[in-house]
């Protein structure tokens, strides 16, 4: 058995697992975070995508014991407080969700690349940059909409603060 | 899964002290093809040590024209390094387009090399750019690492550290992928320096990663995609599956090293 | 239309549990005491199970029990059925081999399910799952259809002699034969349907509870239509009594079929859950998925389309085998016959049509309706046929399509399909407009400068929806009714939860249902909750399939409202003492037209629940139910147009443009509509370039069994759609409504087919035309 701690959303987490246990189901059986999900056996779908220490990961190619003293954020720990992340928003606004199934993956995947392109982002881009996330039901359109919808929106904000 | 210990290790010695007690232990780098091979219950190491957070096989160093690239490097960081970016683009965007960002964040140079899969991307860099493999033992020239399917020179316990090399004159990587596994069906590796060309193929050899003489020598006096035009490929030795016959990877061998030739000459 | 209400295009109310993590799907369910089932699976595709020994399994840590087949007969649980009666052209009934939920004796494809371990955890079970002993004597196996039906073949069922399930056929063989001897041409051509894993990304999961204090079962399900999974389970395969079952299926996602049928894991979960007094859960990983959920299409074909001297189509003939695995799936048996024979007559006037279909046993998955279901074999046999003829008779692809096309409605068709409304040259133009046909060579002669070549490629498709009626269907086999129920229950206060029979697992019905009420009862779609997926709650229903939902589910929530809205007015116009005929509904108000009295809508809903003052006779409360059965299919209609680039070195094909001209009836939210035109599409281009199950003919084994080696349509395969959509309100139910679930996936394939075979001067061409395929296309035309 493994001891592990890490944040999981902010909040400091212990506990004793098996060794072999994968940050996915640590999140969603030990934390109950079930909004992390698994589509396939083969670090495909990109269904469990969350944050371990500010960037994109599989959580079903992870061991928990791996991610250990790290920052891990799911997609429950996106919102701040009541209100949507612009990603999670501009999914809402812009349809870029059907079944909600490979959504929570999709959003944490969107983020992680509106960081990664600060100056901005185009359709090709973002096509080229959903290589590990799968969606069955909506075709991509309406979700590459929303990430460049979000990634204009947070471009937008951070003028303003600027 | 089976049943595993997972150790986490601080420095190469505890690491390869940590391998030395196990059962049947294997070194955990990022683990994006491990892990999954023993989610698919494929493999079933007693122990897994994992080399994230040692120290030495962290970071890039550029001396002059030579690099050298910690093992411990993730694909991330390999596509985002500027100084790599101008001594040979070729590697960054080689790593730029491994896996998906998730799994570049993950993935390492070190543990794509030490597992030598036959569809990765980074052997045929190694092997084309004539790199030396820097690990807990010594050093060991490309053309001598790798030796065959899923094998290397590595001895049991021994870590790769770094990949180093100079700067090639020219270099270029184009790569097709296997349409459902995004994996290599063929990459090509070209780098013109100033011992010679050498061409490199990864996805398409039956036994792992190869150089391609014939597209070596062709190169070797002109460095044109021109200097490809008809010639034809042998497509014995090669894979062949549900994806690509043999024929077909031997075709697509030659369009991508005339594509790895054209983005090396820019 | 209000804000909110029909055709409005607003985003959807069940997003935000979605985009905040808070979905509820089966596998995310937890119960006190919950264990956790894992398979044992056939690894042969063929093989006579000569013994079980469970013993070290149970040994193992955290293990409950091991269960094996003969228990579960010893308990008396039925073998799995297929709910559609198909009879042979001799009149024989189609031969239903059996389908034990746990093997016995013999196994028919890999995957069939042996065993089952429930333990402690997840891995526990895996670990003893891969320790249960199971002593196989390997059988030859077949994999394909047109060789299971040669002498000699492995045979798999005792029932079915050589493996074949049922030899049918519709229309008229003399006349369709005497057409084809007189015509002055004839197209002919051999057309392969390939083979599908539908993949919904949720994979499937069951949790079967089994109340001992209650003699009482619950299953959570992966279920696109709850009610028929109890009907099913109970009066079948012995589970339990329906007033002793409850089935939910809460958020599920994605089915395209494949939820649909009830499968042994279903089963096995409750059963499991009394034989050892624990909750049971056990969700598939994607390797199981590929293995064990039914699979789609899996056609090979011999088509003749006849033409006179005018290039008139006087007629068709098909001969198909169909490929439906090594057991008959739920609707296996309508898939191949009832919902492909009568869609061949597209949008033309054929004359004399006839088509044979033998569907045939082979050692791979089940194969039942994956999204489209016979419609997309259908439409791509005539699409590439005509497509094939217009090239071999000189003439463009369009000009013979409108030469052709049906134009006065109500049409009969040759095979028993009555069309009652369309407008198919709308659609085309509308396509070829948006697609900028008639700018094409000038696009094809830049892309050769760029060394690409450059097709275009289109597809006129119908599709029958709306799967009802249901005296319509009792006719031609179907086992159940395929009416909807409705209940439009509103409150003391006023707001309104409507219970429908209908599953939304990706289609947004918490949305688009409450627009249809809102609309009607002038007040907001937040005053309105869609409850659906639980059998304690919701009536009755029939489920989500054939592009349904909003032909019969929504037309039961309007009869149901019709007769809210009448009492309503009784009751205001009793209050406001007004003329019933003068009350109108509007802006949340119950109001005598035409003056400024008028009630809140709330104070109306109270008031029939008080009871205080109401008219004479009058029943307290303001809920009402309704069964719809609607009076004929619905014809949904339209043309898609493909344009490619291909690249002559590696065969590599890229969609650089793609036009869905659509005809849905109306639109409740064309949002939403489009949503799932982009699906449907999405899913039609993956069967066209990518998508291929492909088994080892020698060994049975299955090839593509993960994202490894099945290409999943990814972002960068595919371009942004180009949709259009127009409204031929359907006159067969009360909001018009066609349906729009499938179109996607039934015009897509034949438009990108047509349009590469145009790019490559080569129409043979197998899908998915992936580039290997092309390349070699390429070499064969060179």
């Amino acid at each position: 058995m493994a001891e592990i701690s890490m944040k999981v959303n902010g909040r400091a987490v212990t506990a004793e697992v098996e060794d072999r246990t994968l940050l996915v189901h640590f999140l969603r059986e030990h934390q109950g975070l079930t909004g992390t999900h698994v589509g396939c056996d083969t670090s495909q779908c990109g269904a469990c995508v969350v944050h371990v220490d500010g960037k994109a990961v599989k959580s079903c190619t992870m061991l928990a014991a791996q991610a250990s003293g790290a920052q891990v954020l799911t997609i429950e720990g996106l919102a701040d407080g009541g209100e949507l992340h612009p990603v999670q928003a501009a999914f809402r606004e812009h349809h870029g969700l059907q079944c909600g199934f490979c959504t929570p993956g999709m959003i944490m995947a969107a983020v992680d690349m509106i960081r990664r392109h600060p100056g901005g982002l185009d359709e090709k881009t973002v096509r080229a940059e959903l290589e590990g996330n799968l969606c069955r039901c909506t075709g991509y359109h309406n979700i590459v909409k929303a990430v460049l919808a979000a990634a204009e929106a947070m471009a937008g904000q951070k003028a303003k603060a600027a | 899964m089976y049943q595993t210990t997972y150790h986490r290790a601080a420095s190469l010695e505890e690491a390869a002290k940590l391998l030395a007690q196990a059962d049947d232990g294997k070194f955990l780098a990022g683990g994006q093809t491990l892990i999954p091979t023993m989610k698919q219950r494929l493999a079933a190491p007693s122990d897994l040590i994992d080399l994230r957070h040692i120290p030495e096989l962290k970071g890039i160093t550029i001396n002059g024209s030579d690099m050298r690239i910690g093992a411990g490097t993730t694909h991330a960081e390999v596509a985002a390094h500027a100084g790599l970016a101008a001594l040979c683009p070729a590697i960054c965007r080689l790593a730029a387009h491994i896996g998906d960002p998730h799994v570049r964040h993950m993935g390492t140079i070190g543990g794509s090399i030490a597992n030598n899969d036959p569809a990765a991307d980074y052997p045929a860099a190694v092997l084309a750019l004539g790199a030396t493999v820097e690990t807990s033992k010594r050093t060991i020239a490309a053309d001598d690492f790798f030796t065959g399917l899923f094998g290397t020179a590595l001895e049991e316990d021994e870590i790769v550290t770094a990949v180093s090399f100079s700067a090639p004159e020219k270099a270029g990587y184009a790569k097709f992928p296997n349409p459902a596994s995004r994996y290599a069906l063929v990459g090509v590796f070209v780098a013109r320096r100033p011992e010679g060309v050498r061409v490199a193929v990864s996805g398409a050899g039956e036994d792992g990663a190869f150089r391609a003489s014939a597209l070596e020598d062709a190169l070797a006096r002109s460095f044109d995609p021109a200097a490809l035009d008809g010639i034809s490929l042998p497509s014995t030795g090669l894979m062949s599956d549900i994806h690509a016959s043999a024929e077909y990877r031997a075709h697509l061998i030659a369009v991508m090293a005339k594509r790895a030739v054209k983005a090396a000459i820019g | 239309m209000s804000v909110e209400g029909v055709g409005a295009r607003i985003a959807r109310k069940e997003d935000k549990r979605f985009i905040t993590g808070l979905g509820r799907f089966v596998d995310d369910m937890v119960l006190p005491r919950m264990k956790h089932a894992a398979f044992v699976r056939s690894p042969y595709a063929h093989a006579k199970i000569t013994g079980i020994r469970t013993e070290a399994a149970k040994a193992m840590p955290g293990i409950l029990a091991v269960l094996t087949g003969p228990e579960l007969k010893d308990d008396g649980i039925g073998n799995l059925i297929c709910g559609w009666m198909i009879h042979s052209k001799d009149g024989t009934p189609m031969k239903m081999g059996a389908w034990s939920p746990l093997a016995v004796e013999r196994a028919r494809y890999v995957g069939d399910a042996v065993a089952v371990v429930v333990a402690e955890t997840r891995a526990q079970a895996r670990d003893a799952a891969e320790a249960v002993e199971v002593d196989y004597e390997e059988l030859p196996a077949v994999t394909e259809a047109v060789e299971a039906l040669k002498p000699g073949a492995p045979q798999l069922h005792p029932e079915a002699e050589n493996n074949l399930i049922f030899d049918w056929e519709l229309g008229d063989a003399k006349a369709t034969d005497e057409a084809i001897a007189r015509a002055a041409h004839v197209t002919r051509m051999k057309i392969v349907n390939n083979r599908l894993v539908p993949n919904a990304m949720e994979p499937r999961a069951a949790l079967g509870h089994y109340d001992g204090a209650e003699d009482h079962f619950t299953l959570w399900t992966t279920s696109q239509n709850p009610h028929l999974a109890r009907l099913v389970m109970s009066a079948f395969y012995n589970v339990a009594p329906e007033n002793k079952l409850r089935v939910i299926a809460p958020d599920v996602g994605g089915g395209f079929g494949s939820k649909i049928y009830i499968y042994p894991e279903e089963i096995v979960c409750l059963w499991a859950s009394k034989r050892t007094g624990f909750p049971v859960k056990w969700t598939a990983d994607r390797t199981e998925s590929f293995l064990c959920d039914a699979h789609g299409r899996d056609h090979v074909s011999e088509v003749s389309l006849a033409f006179d001297a005018d290039n008139q189509m006087i007629a068709l003939k098909v001969d198909t085998i169909a490929n439906l695995g090594a057991y008959m799936s739920l609707f296996s048996s309508c898939v191949p016959t009832y919902l492909y024979a009568t869609l061949l007559s597209g949008q033309y006037v054929i004359p004399a049509i006839h088509c044979n279909v033998r569907a045939v046993y082979t050692n791979t998955a089940p194969v039942d309706a994956y999204r489209g279901a016979g419609r997309p074999e259908a439409t791509y046999l005539l699409e590439r046929v005509v497509e094939t003829a217009a090239r071999e008779l000189q003439i463009s692809p369009a000009e013979l399509r409108r030469k052709n096309f049906i134009r006065a409605f109500p049409y009969q068709t040759p095979v028993i399909m009555n069309y009652d409304a369309g407008d198919y040259e709308a659609s085309l133009e509308a396509a070829m407009q948006a697609a900028d046909y008639a700018g094409f060579t000038v696009r094809r002669e830049e892309a050769r400068r760029r060394g690409k070549l450059r097709g275009i490629g289109m597809s006129c498709y119908i599709e029958a929806c709306g799967l009802a009626p249901s005296q319509a269907v009792g006719s031609l086999g179907a086992g159940v009714g395929l009416w909807e129920s409705a209940e439009v229950r509103v409150n003391m206060a006023g707001t309104v939860e409507v219970l429908t029979g209908s599953h939304s697992h990706g289609q947004g019905h918490e949305t688009t249902f409450a627009q249809v009420v809102a609309e009607r009862l002038g007040i907001s779609i937040d005053q309105v909750s869609i409850v659906h997926g639980d059998t304690d709650k919701v009536q009755m229903g029939m489920g989500t399939y054939g592009s349904r939902s909003g032909a019969v589910g929504m037309s039961a929530v309007v009869k149901a409202l019709d007769r809210v809205e009448a009492k309503a007015k009784r009751i205001a116009a009793h209050l406001l003492e007004a003329d019933e005929a003068d009350i109108v509904i509007e802006d949340g108000a119950v109001k005598v037209a035409g003056t400024d009295r008028s009630l809140p809508w709330a104070q109306v809903a109270l008031s029939a629940y008080t009871a205080h003052n109401l008219p004479e006779g009058m029943e307290p409360g303001l809920k009402e139910t309704s069964f719809y059965d609607p009076s004929n299919f619905t014809f949904p209609a339209g043309c898609h147009i493909a344009e490619v680039e291909v690249d002559p070195e590696t065969g590599h094909t890229e969609i650089v443009q793609f036009v869905a001209a659509d005809d849905f009836g109306n639109i409740i939210n064309p949002m939403i509509v489009e949503g799932q035109v982009h699906g449907g599409v999405a899913q039609g281009i993956g069967q066209a370039l990518l998508e291929g199950c492909r088994y080892d003919p020698d060994t049975g084994q299955l090839l593509t069994a993960s994202y490894m080696d099945y290409t999943m349509p990814r972002a960068a395969d595919l371009p942004s759609f180009d949709v259009l959509t127009s409204n031929t309100p359907s006159p067969s139910n009360p909001l018009g409504i066609k349906g729009c679930g499938e179109a996607g996936a039934i015009g897509s394939p034949p438009a990108v087919i047509n349009a590469i075979t145009d790019a490559i001067r080569n129409n043979e061409l197998p899908m998915p035309a992936s580039s290997q395929t092309v390349w070699k296309a390429l070499r064969k035309a060179a």
